[in-house]
């Protein structure tokens, strides 16, 4: 008689091969370059893909049990945000401008960052590379649509929400976000992993992330908090493949030193640009602050990122060339912005407003050096003209970084009262530019960054300057998204809406 | 160093000065003048005259600051591409060299209400 023998079990080690490694094969009848035809272009010699470790070591069918199981949690709470009456728990409704621009801009990042793994997954030829890629891909889509899930139920009730997709495609603003990642996925296969997987996930995630979920929390947002929790595991693989990424082609080849420091330097500039307005927020935009933008820096920039950079000098690799003027702009930053979003808000799908004088007194607190002598003058003037009836708007609109794709706010590195102006010729053409970071950037692939779309001059060129028709095709409802917050409509309804759940008047 | 690419690679610019359907983009500043967030973009027919860009849309867009009324723009002095540069009131933008995207930056020494000292 046949006894029935229990299948063993696979041991973890044994079942990462078999469903990793062991899926990948040599091409029989087609060369291998031809079936990875962009692996070699860059310039990124590499001898040997199996030297590429995965520290996670996840297999596909663990990976989906795990995040089944965050799904379930995440819309569980979402469910119970909703029912009951999570929007109004928050500190203050202007709280939800750091959201707004959350959604417009870096979700639809999330959903980029999707394609873009799904892309490298397919282009590099190493299985164990393939299979993390692939995870990240779908981390990122879900990513995406958890972000816009969670923030959903606040379109129910607040202005700004309504058109986050047509904003991602048209709005000024959230061309910053969508140009870093459209060079990206341009990008080859090695470019784009230090510029998502290095640059932006690892050196410069914790500026976003961290504060984003502080605040949140600190603001009484539950649905962000929970979605953040439910990214945060993910993030954490994240940062490892693109730090295995990073040491992986230094130790394949000296050769690529060189090509990645590049890398290094460009994505780490045009990381620091876009999540400049991640200064604002923390600075201008909580009613309940977490902590300046100059202690976040102090914390994620300064302290995470240079024992980064001294971990990686034994390859060669040096701290990216912006960092000291990243380092001058610190304490300048988020006044430039929000001044500027103030001046531009008509134009804006979310509120700003002029800091009240607690909060004028926070920011001198916080900044020593530099409020009281630059920004808290403007601040005045800006308020003396909206007691007076005469608000401040700019209408002049802005030039734009042909890199960035920001207002050119931002001054000289040495001299705070100085704009930064800089421009270069390509071809006949002009381009201007917001620092030396950017010039360098175009410098070096000009035929890249002379297709840029850039908002402002599109504006004259399609619509010939109609700021109504503009705002019809942003999808901004003018007199309810945009403008200054002190009496808005979301202001309007927060006030009373709290007032009937806290009082009986 | 151009753009790595698998093959030929060349760009084509999108704000040409073809594309703005007869006008021209130009950008002004007002050095330490700084409640201005970023330079102006404005778009003129290149026949405007160097008067008509000032008095119109340059004078109002500078009404916010608290200096402008005390503008003297007989002495104004004026950069182009940042090199120092004397523009004719009379000319048209075109005769008096200001391309597409110029970007012409305006000095009044004296005037800084708003500007802290460098």
């Amino acid at each position: 008689m046949d006894m029935k023998v229990a299948k063993k079990k696979l041991g973890l080690k044994e079942k990462y091969r078999l469903m990793t490694r062991d899926l990948g094969w040599e091409p029989t009848y087609r060369a291998k370059d031809e079936v990875f035809p962009y692996v070699n272009y860059e310039g990124i010699k590499v001898h040997d893909w199996d030297k590429w470790e995965d520290p996670f070591r996840l297999t596909m069918d663990s990976y989906w049990k795990y995040q089944a199981e965050k799904e379930r949690k995440f819309y569980a709470i979402i469910d119970a945000h909703a029912q009951n009456n999570g929007h109004l728990n928050i500190t203050d409704a202007r709280y939800l401008s750091a959201l707004k621009i959350f959604l417009q801009a870096i979700s639809p990042g999330e959903y980029a960052a999707h394609k873009g793994f799904a892309r490298v997954g397919r282009e590099f030829p190493g299985v164990g590379t393939q299979v993390a890629c692939q995870m990240q891909a779908i981390d990122e889509i879900r990513h995406a649509q958890t972000q816009i899930h969670a923030l959903s139920n606040y379109n129910k009730y607040y202005d700004g929400f309504h058109a986050f997709a047509d904003a991602r495609d048209r709005i000024w603003y959230t061309s910053v976000a969508r140009s870093f990642f459209d060079d990206a996925m341009s990008a080859g296969p090695f470019e784009f992993m230090i510029a998502i997987g290095f640059s932006f996930e690892y050196v410069l995630t914790n500026l976003l992330f961290v504060p984003f979920m502080s605040g949140a929390a600190y603001n009484g947002d539950m649905a962000t908090v929970t979605f953040g929790f439910s990214a945060q595991s993910d993030e954490a693989r994240h940062m490892t493949l693109g730090l295995e990424c990073i040491k992986f082609m230094l130790e394949q080849d000296p050769d690529n030193l060189p090509i990645v420091q590049g890398w290094l330097d460009k994505w780490f500039w045009r990381g620091f640009r876009v999540l400049g307005l991640v200064s604002t927020m923390m600075d201008y935009m909580l009613p309940k602050r977490v902590m300046s933008w100059r202690e976040a820096w102090e914390i994620y920039g300064v302290e995470n990122g240079g024992a980064l950079f001294k971990d990686l000098a034994r390859y060669g690799v040096r701290p990216p060339k912006g960092w000291d003027d990243a380092e001058k702009a610190i304490d300048h930053m988020s006044h430039q912005f929000m001044l500027g979003l103030y001046q531009w808000s008509f134009g804006t799908s979310f509120h700003s407003w002029i800091p009240s004088d607690e909060d004028m007194d926070w920011l001198s607190a916080k900044y020593p050096t530099t409020f009281d002598k630059y920004y808290r003058p403007r601040w005045d003037h800006i308020r003396k003209l909206a007691v007076a009836g005469t608000p401040f708007k700019n209408f002049g609109l802005a030039k734009l970084c042909q890199t960035c794709q920001l207002p050119v706010v931002f001054t000289e590195p040495d001299d705070a009262t100085m704009s930064c102006h800089r421009e270069t010729e390509y071809k006949g053409e002009k381009y201007h530019f917001c620092s030396d970071g950017c010039q360098h950037i175009f410098d070096n692939e000009p035929e890249k960054y002379v297709q840029a779309w850039l908002p402002m001059p599109s504006l004259f060129q399609e619509l010939n300057g109609d700021i109504g028709a503009w705002m019809n095709w942003v999808g901004l409802r003018d007199g309810e998204d945009n403008g200054d917050y002190s009496g808005s409509r979301d202001q309007r309804n927060f006030d009373q809406w709290r007032g009937m759940a806290t009082s009986n008047t | 160093m151009t753009v790595a690419a698998i093959k030929e690679y060349v760009g084509v610019p999108r704000d040409r000065v073809e594309n703005f359907n007869g006008k021209q983009l130009v950008y002004v500043s007002w050095d330490h003048h700084l409640l201005f967030a970023a330079p102006f973009l404005l778009c003129l027919p290149p026949q405007t005259t160097f008067r008509e860009l000032v008095e119109g849309p340059l004078s109002a867009l500078v009404q916010p600051d608290p200096d402008a009324a005390a503008i003297d723009w007989t002495k104004v002095e004026w950069l182009k591409s940042n090199q120092p540069w004397t523009p004719d009131f009379e000319r048209s933008l075109a005769d008096n060299g200001i391309g597409h995207k110029d970007q012409l930056r305006m000095r009044t020494p004296g005037l800084a209400s708003l500007s802290a000292a460098a």
